[in-house]
């Protein structure tokens, strides 16, 4: 039988549509359940602690001390120095060595990525402690400096900033590589030789070809590494020897000694914060796509 | 034609990767102010004759000239050469201008000298105006354009394109070959153009190079090498033919046990294949002098816009147990009727038309 107002199958068809969105949506759903419960509830009692006082009523102290307490300072000073030393060596050490990989073949360049991999897949803890076993006073590297007569004293490498620096630019380098290896293999060599082919040097071509078209994997990369430093305990605890306080120490140390929910909650807020700063000042120059390493 | 542009002499060129021979001594000289095509299926060596030229493929060996000078082994930013790319290769972080002016920057023009030779040469590719547009902003075709631009604008002696317009749609890679071939004309310039689209070649080309399995099987005018292929892949490969196997006996030449004419003289005793091409065919009244008739049944009958393809199955007693097609255009066989499926017909090829390749 005709229709007059509808055409054929058309409410068959929308409603087919409509299921399979619903569908597709609903795969969502225990994902969307686990942000709810794990991080909007606490993150929001998070917030209201934060400004809850000493004496349990509302009031901005722990703020207030932010600004005001010299130690506080000091602590949100040394976390960002070491969040970007750690950054910055991670950009000297990873740049170079992925411009390497990525101009092998995919299979040596496969190879040398299980190489970046290996010790990134290795317990955090694991490879803290390791550097300290190398590192201390009288550890492998000391003592073997001293067997062959280089130095006559032990050099200090951990408990102080060096140290925390070895360890965080070990275990951060492979965030920095990894989107910044897939944004480089995704430049057309072609453009390379083009290049070349144009007259510019090799050297030429790298500084005003390849760099400008990896600077979107680098941002990536760097980014990942400073917005993770900034909120790392292990390393900086076992390898600055208490003498390098991050924010997510003091954090601690405000729960476990002085049972300060409210003082902590603060400094979380505020690192939070700060993060989602550099998040959004990062997505204005990089596509936020582009920090998941695609193209 | 008369040029001052550089002549290129290609002389023993080899190049292996481990047992495979992409390059087998090849030796070509392409002239002064000419369009060269290389013309090649996949995998034939055309390309990477190409990047010997370009400098980004070393040779095992051999000698590659631009006029007197040797340039083997001379890198590929000093060789000072246009060049097209396959995927054009445009820097995806300059725009128009930036990309065109990429190459006088490098060759220390000033500012108003880059600025003045990007506009003649955005006007040679009829891109005026769109200096300021990015790269992405682009269709295929301009995009194709600004990497001819690129590759002109420092006025190179010699230009080598990589199928420049394979990423091209067919209207649009048609009217560019007329206005590449153009272009050429219009600068002083010698051109190596490669592409696997013989009729690409055809059209374009002054000479054509057919390169197979690294080795250049033929060198000659389009006509030539159309009318005259030296073998059997050259026949199937340029052209559309039907290739039918014959005999040489004592000077004579059998297609199954039919003796035929041919347009040269005799070849030695054995095995051939006559070249026939489907539009030399004609429909037979038996009156025609010096024309081999076949004859046959129609087994399809196409309809294909300027033409009828026609392949028709031969007389098995007389010709073996083989077919062939025709074209008859449309249009100019006005009066003859097409004929249909299952039609018993008998067609001619004019002796002048018929010749046997190994």
């Amino acid at each position: 039988m005709a229709l007059i107002d509808e055409h054929v199958n058309e409410a068959v068809l929308k409603n087919l549509d409509r299921k399979e969105n619903f569908t597709l949506f609903g795969l969502t759903v225990p994902y969307l359940f686990l942000i709810f419960f794990l991080i909007i509830i606490p993150v929001g009692w998070l917030f209201y602690m934060s400004f809850i006082g000493r004496d349990g009523s509302y009031s901005f102290e722990n703020y207030e001390r932010m600004v005001t307490s010299k130690s506080y300072i000091r602590i949100f000073l040394t976390t960002f120095k070491i969040s970007f030393l750690t950054t910055l060596i991670c950009a000297l050490l990873g740049y170079p060595l992925t411009y390497f990989m990525s101009q092998l073949s995919r299979k040596w360049a496969g190879i040398c990525m299980i190489g970046v991999l290996i010790p990134f897949w290795t317990s955090l803890l694991v490879r803290t402690y390791a550097w300290l076993v190398l590192l201390q006073r009288k550890g492998l590297i000391n003592n073997i400096a001293i067997d062959l007569g280089f130095i006559s004293e032990p050099i200090k490498f951990v408990h102080n900033t060096s140290g925390t620096l070895i360890g965080m630019a070990h275990i951060m380098l492979p965030f920095l590589i990894l989107p910044l290896y897939a944004n480089m293999r995704a430049i057309d060599k072609d453009c390379l030789k083009a290049a070349a082919n144009l007259g510019a040097t090799p050297t030429r071509a790298f500084w005003t070809v390849f760099f400008p078209l990896s600077i979107p994997g680098l941002l990536a990369g760097l980014l990942i590494v400073f917005v993770i430093c900034l909120g790392f305990y292990v390393t900086p605890a076992v390898l600055g020897g208490g003498k390098i306080i991050m924010a997510a120490m003091k954090i601690s140390s405000n729960i476990e000694l002085y049972f300060s929910w409210g003082a902590a909650s603060a400094l979380g807020v505020v690192l939070l914060v700060v993060t989602m700063l550099i998040l959004y000042i990062a997505s204005k120059l990089v596509s936020i796509d582009q920090i998941g390493g695609n193209k | 034609m008369q040029s001052n542009a550089l002549n290129i002499s290609i002389n023993d060129v080899t190049k292996t990767y481990g047992d495979f021979f992409a390059l087998k001594d090849v030796s070509l000289e392409v002239k002064s102010g000419e369009f060269l095509t290389l013309l090649g299926p996949s995998g034939s060596g055309k390309t990477t004759l190409l990047m010997v030229l370009a400098g980004f493929t070393r040779p095992d060996y051999g000698s590659v000239k631009f006029g007197n000078e040797e340039v083997v082994t001379k890198p590929p930013h000093l060789r000072d050469i246009g060049m097209v790319f396959q995927n054009y290769a445009l820097f995806p972080h300059m725009n128009v201008e930036q990309n065109i002016g990429y190459p006088q920057k490098l060759r220390g023009k000033s500012k108003s000298e880059v600025k003045e030779s990007v506009a003649e040469a955005l006007s040679i590719v009829k891109l005026d105006g769109l200096g300021h547009r990015g790269v992405g902003e682009l269709s295929g075709g301009q995009k194709q354009r600004v990497a001819l631009a690129r590759a002109i604008v420092f006025k190179p002696q010699i230009l080598l394109m990589d199928e420049p317009l394979s990423a091209l749609d067919k209207k649009l890679r048609e009217e560019m070959q007329i206005e590449l071939r153009q272009l050429h004309d219009s600068l002083t310039m010698t051109t190596v153009y490669v592409t696997h689209d013989q009729k690409e070649a055809l059209t374009m080309s002054d000479r054509i190079a057919v390169i197979n399995d690294g080795e250049l099987k033929q060198l000659g005018s389009p006509n030539e090498i159309y009318t005259n292929p030296k073998n059997a892949f050259i026949a199937d490969f340029i052209g559309e033919s039907s290739l039918l196997p014959a005999k040489v006996i004592s000077n004579k030449t059998y297609l199954g046990a039919s003796e035929i004419m041919i347009n040269h003289p005799s070849k030695d005793d054995g095995d051939y294949l006559l070249v026939i091409r489907p539009e030399k065919l004609f429909l037979a009244n038996g009156k025609e002098k010096d024309t081999n008739l076949f004859s046959g049944i129609v087994e399809g009958s196409i309809f294909q816009g300027e033409s009828q393809l026609l392949v028709i199955k031969l007389d098995p007693g007389s010709f073996g147990e083989q077919s062939l097609r025709m074209r008859l255009p449309n249009g100019s066989n006005i009066g003859q009727k097409v004929p249909i499926s299952g039609e018993k017909i008998s067609v001619g090829l004019r002796k002048s038309d018929s010749f046997l390749v190994e």
